[in-house]
């Protein structure tokens, strides 16, 4: 133990846009999908997209832009030793993430109650582009909300870093990956509000 | 070993030693909402104008959160280089795909 530790922000933060392009290429082939599908579809796709409430779409972006903000302005807090400032931005994140979810529970719950759900009876009665659409819709929207959960997840253990001064000014470089990883969902989301609640 | 052996660390945390204040991002921010509103507009004038706002407008608020909030603009050329190597290979499999459909 010689008590010398080794960092390297750069490394640490190039390693977290490696494995981010790897994301996007994960959701850029569904995006590929979504494009031949509408492309051989387009009727379909025009119907399937005025059946999502825009509003909640809307919504939802507003909401989640915001907790990008707020990421970003916590660890501006952090770099200026501002302390209880990021912790506040932090938890609105936290909030700003949960209320997201929330509004999508709202969402699918309704499509649910519609009979529109994986492998619904009803669904199987609809033409094949609106079957397709909504496989698209509920795959996408439901990586993304599983990326959503992992990303309040990791914000959840920052915050509490920041509490107890594991995350502190100089030091701050796990607070700056989980925050790229958080302004990745919610790129992916700016593409998925045009693609399904915009399309009608 | 002392997670907080901070005197004797080598530290490569200042390499974007220009650090932007909240102003910059709060104005990123009022941009994206805008952009947002914008796009939602087009989408009600109609499917052609909705299309193009999809193309145009969404990859520029894509690239406002890339360049400011993910620090894009702060970083060095390596980051850049991966991220649009992986946009063009992406671009690669769409224009693959589309040029298979359209001999079909």
């Amino acid at each position: 133990m010689s008590g010398h530790v080794h960092r390297d922000d750069f490394g640490s933060r190039l390693g977290m846009w490696l494995f981010l392009v790897t994301e996007m290429v994960l959701f850029g082939g569904l995006f590929i999908a979504y494009s031949y599908m509408r492309y051989k579809y387009p009727a379909d796709f025009h119907h399937g997209g005025a059946e999502l409430n825009a509003t909640l779409g809307v919504t939802n972006t507003l909401v989640l832009l915001t907790s990008s903000l707020t990421v970003v302005l916590a660890i501006v807090a952090v770099q200026r030793a501002e302390k209880q400032r990021a912790i506040a931005f932090l938890s609105t994140t936290l909030v700003l993430g949960v209320t997201f979810l929330v509004i999508k529970g709202f969402e699918w719950g309704a499509k649910f109650h519609h009979g529109l759900y994986p492998n619904a009876p009803h669904l199987a009665t609809m033409p094949p582009g609106e079957q397709v659409f909504f496989g698209l819709y509920f795959t996408m929207t439901g990586l993304h909300g599983v990326h959503v959960i992992a990303g309040l997840s990791l914000l959840g253990v920052m915050l509490w870093w920041v509490v107890t001064d594991r995350i502190r000014q100089g030091r701050y470089i796990h607070l700056e990956n989980s925050g790229l990883y958080w302004h990745l969902v919610d790129v992916i989301w700016i593409f998925l509000l045009p693609l399904f609640y915009l399309a009608a | 070993m002392s997670e907080y052996a901070e005197p004797l660390e080598s530290t490569h945390s200042d390499e974007h030693v220009e650090h932007p204040g909240y102003g910059t991002f709060i104005k990123v921010w009022v941009a994206l909402v805008i952009l947002t509103f914008c796009l939602v507009s087009l989408s009600h004038v109609s499917q052609s104008y909705a299309v193009w706002g999809l193309l145009t407008l969404t990859p520029l608020k894509a690239g406002l959160v890339f360049y400011y909030f993910m620090h894009l603009k702060y970083e060095g050329p390596l980051f850049k280089i991966v991220i649009l190597v992986t946009l063009g290979t992406l671009l690669i499999f769409f224009a693959l795909l589309f040029s298979d459909v359209a001999f079909h």
